[in-house]
């Protein structure tokens, strides 16, 4: 099993080699090795068949059903049928027998096709079916081009989960992260943004000095980073398309933990110029700064609450680190954290209800989700220095990362925190992750 | 003039770490410690010369150790910031960066600050012992230079310090 899974992924591996793109990057590790470490019984079984493809030249490169199957495991709220379970190859809704896929327990199937167009474009049609009720519930066609079909396939992935869950689906999105490289004075740090898979890795910036904190900007077309390339933190704000950057802060001191409001106007930050980390915000349009929190404490890791209406930050005014929530006018921060030792860096959920952290008890650090509702908080990480959750922008996942051995690598969780991936991105340590908004075409 | 010195202390510094974290020693660091305060500033009357930095035995200390989460000074490092303190008074033209670390538990963020807070507390040291605060600087890397990257206490208590660089020596 886990054999006929590498198999499938040496293949994959092989077929991406070839792009040119990534032989551009040189790097062995820039193809993602995935294993998931643990499947879930509760999770909704669904047979994804091999797309048949139509056309007179060679079959796409793209397995379009494999990248939507390992979607839909990856987010644990479904259980793609494996491969060598596949007994019969329907690619429409009219060949479908319905008592193979009854016997296999399946409850919905997906079938599909690549037409060649004459351009050379690929379209790609779907139907997808609830297997109890024989029933269509989606028969749609999105084209892209033969190198764009994993894109194709995110949105059909996502087109799949909406209509199943009623939740709209993040498979097509990005995340971003930070890779080190090297050992000693040879370490080389380099900001990334990647396909939601982790496949397509870009390279956005180069530093011989540290990077942190990668944030994006409600669009999705720009990141603020934190770097030392000028000795001590900066914060800059990047296009990612065209590379171009502006210094947002190099005050004396810390410049760190950006974070840009949802309407994008603003960025929040932590900056100890005038003496020890406190939190501000930055109207982007005139770089006027107002400063929300004071005191000696350290107050860092700023996130907007989706309303944009207040932040919640990390301090440790009452003597370690824990989460406030403060209005983003400024004013009184209300504690939100009393479970652990030690409650840091949030990620906020659109609903603004769940709030996930590093939490800290002991030596043992994991990602643990806060219920904002009940003050519950809940492990959904199993190691012993995870860090840096990110939510993906409909919830359904998030991104983390875990020291093993001297590395640090980067894990997809599903938000019940049933189903982990590790997502090994690089020969170095993957730090950082931030999972980008949703997308929009053309970007 | 700036990087070389930076250059060696790391390597003098990595190398002390590779050293100690080969033999997987859990014994807390008193083999670095004891030296220090054996060390005592013999010669704070004006006796130094910018050689000095690099034979007397006091002034060749230059990390300053914290327990986990704090920025207090413990006593074994007085005698090692009185030196120091000692000798920016006598060269007014010498600068010194102070370089705030924290080991790898806990968010990278909240790590900058509190290598910040060390480094503070060395920068309030040093001037309380005579040092002008104009020859000092801090600026905190937090996680992201760790001279030992082993996870355990004998590795995390190396990591949390200050390095005291020399960037002008007089």
């Amino acid at each position: 099993m886990t054999q006929r899974i590498f198999a499938r992924l040496l293949a994959a591996l092989v077929l991406m080699l070839t792009a040119t793109t990534l032989l551009a990057q040189g790097l062995s590790g820039d193809v993602p090795t995935i294993d998931i470490k643990n499947g879930t019984a509760s999770a909704t079984p669904i047979a994804v068949i091999p797309f048949a493809f139509e056309g007179a030249g060679l079959p796409p490169d793209t397995d379009v059903a494999a990248v939507i199957g390992n979607d839909l495991n990856r987010c644990g709220q479904f259980r793609s049928l494996p491969k060598n379970d596949i007994v019969e190859y329907p690619t429409r809704g009219s060949e479908i027998k319905y008592p193979t896929w009854n016997l296999l327990k399946q409850a919905y199937i997906l079938v599909g096709r690549q037409i060649e167009n004459p351009g050379g474009d690929i379209r790609v049609e779907f139907e997808l079916y609830d297997v109890a009720k024989q029933q269509q519930l989606l028969a749609l066609a999105i084209t892209g081009q033969r190198t764009g079909l994993r894109d194709v396939a995110h949105q059909i992935a996502d087109l799949v989960y909406e209509k199943i869950t009623g939740v709209r689906g993040a498979f097509w999105t990005r995340i971003a992260y930070v890779t080190a490289t090297g050992t000693g004075n040879n370490i080389q740090y380099a900001l990334m943004v990647a396909d939601s898979d982790g496949y397509n890795p870009q390279t956005v910036v180069r530093s011989r000095e540290p990077l942190l904190s990668p944030a994006w900007s409600p669009d999705g077309t720009k990141l603020a980073y934190v770097s030392f390339e000028r000795g001590d933190s900066s914060i800059y704000i990047q296009e990612i398309a065209t590379g171009a950057r502006e210094v947002i802060s190099a005050r004396k001191g810390i410049n760190g933990a950006p974070a840009f409001s949802p309407d994008g106007t603003r960025l929040a930050m932590t900056l100890s110029f005038a003496g020890h980390p406190n939190i501000y915000t930055m109207d982007l349009a005139s770089h006027q700064l107002t400063q929300l929190t004071r005191g000696f404490a350290i107050d860092t890791e700023p996130k907007w609450m989706p309303d944009g209406q207040s932040l919640v930050f990390t301090s440790d005014r009452s003597g370690k680190p824990q989460l406030y929530q403060i209005p983003a006018s400024g004013g009184a921060a209300t504690r939100i954290t009393f479970q652990g030792d030690y409650n840091a860096n949030a990620s906020i959920a659109w609903d603004g209800k769940h709030i996930a952290m590093v939490q800290g008890n002991g030596n043992v650090y994991r990602i643990a989700v806060l219920d904002k509702t009940t003050g519950d908080s809940k492990p959904i990480s199993v190691g012993s220095l995870d860090d840096h959750p990110s939510y993906a922008p409909n919830g359904s996942m998030l991104l983390y990362t875990a020291t093993e051995g001297p590395r640090d690598v980067l894990y997809a969780v599903s938000a019940n925190g049933r189903v982990r991936q590790r997502l090994v991105l690089a020969d170095g340590d993957v730090r950082e992750p931030a999972w980008s908004p949703y997308r929009q075409r053309g970007q | 003039m700036k990087l070389p010195i930076r250059v060696i202390l790391t390597a003098v510094v990595a190398g002390a770490a590779l050293a100690a974290c080969a033999t997987k020693s859990t014994k807390p660091p008193v083999a670095q410690t004891a030296p220090q305060a054996a060390a005592q500033p013999e010669n704070n009357g004006g006796k130094y010369t910018v050689e000095s930095l690099d034979t007397d035995s006091c002034l060749r200390q230059r990390v300053v150790y914290f327990d986990f989460d704090k920025s207090e000074i413990k006593p074994e490092f007085q005698a090692q910031i009185a030196c120091h303190a000692a000798y920016l008074r006598q060269f007014p033209g010498a600068r010194v960066t102070l370089e705030g670390n924290a080991d790898e538990r806990g968010t990278r963020e909240y790590n900058l600050g509190l290598g910040e807070r060390r480094g503070n507390a060395v920068d309030s040291a040093l001037v309380a012992a005579g040092a002008s605060a104009s020859q000092l600087n801090v600026v905190s890397y937090g996680e992201e230079r760790p001279v030992c990257k082993e996870h355990n206490e004998a590795c995390w208590q190396k990591n949390r310090r200050v390095d005291i660089v020399y960037t002008a020596k007089q």
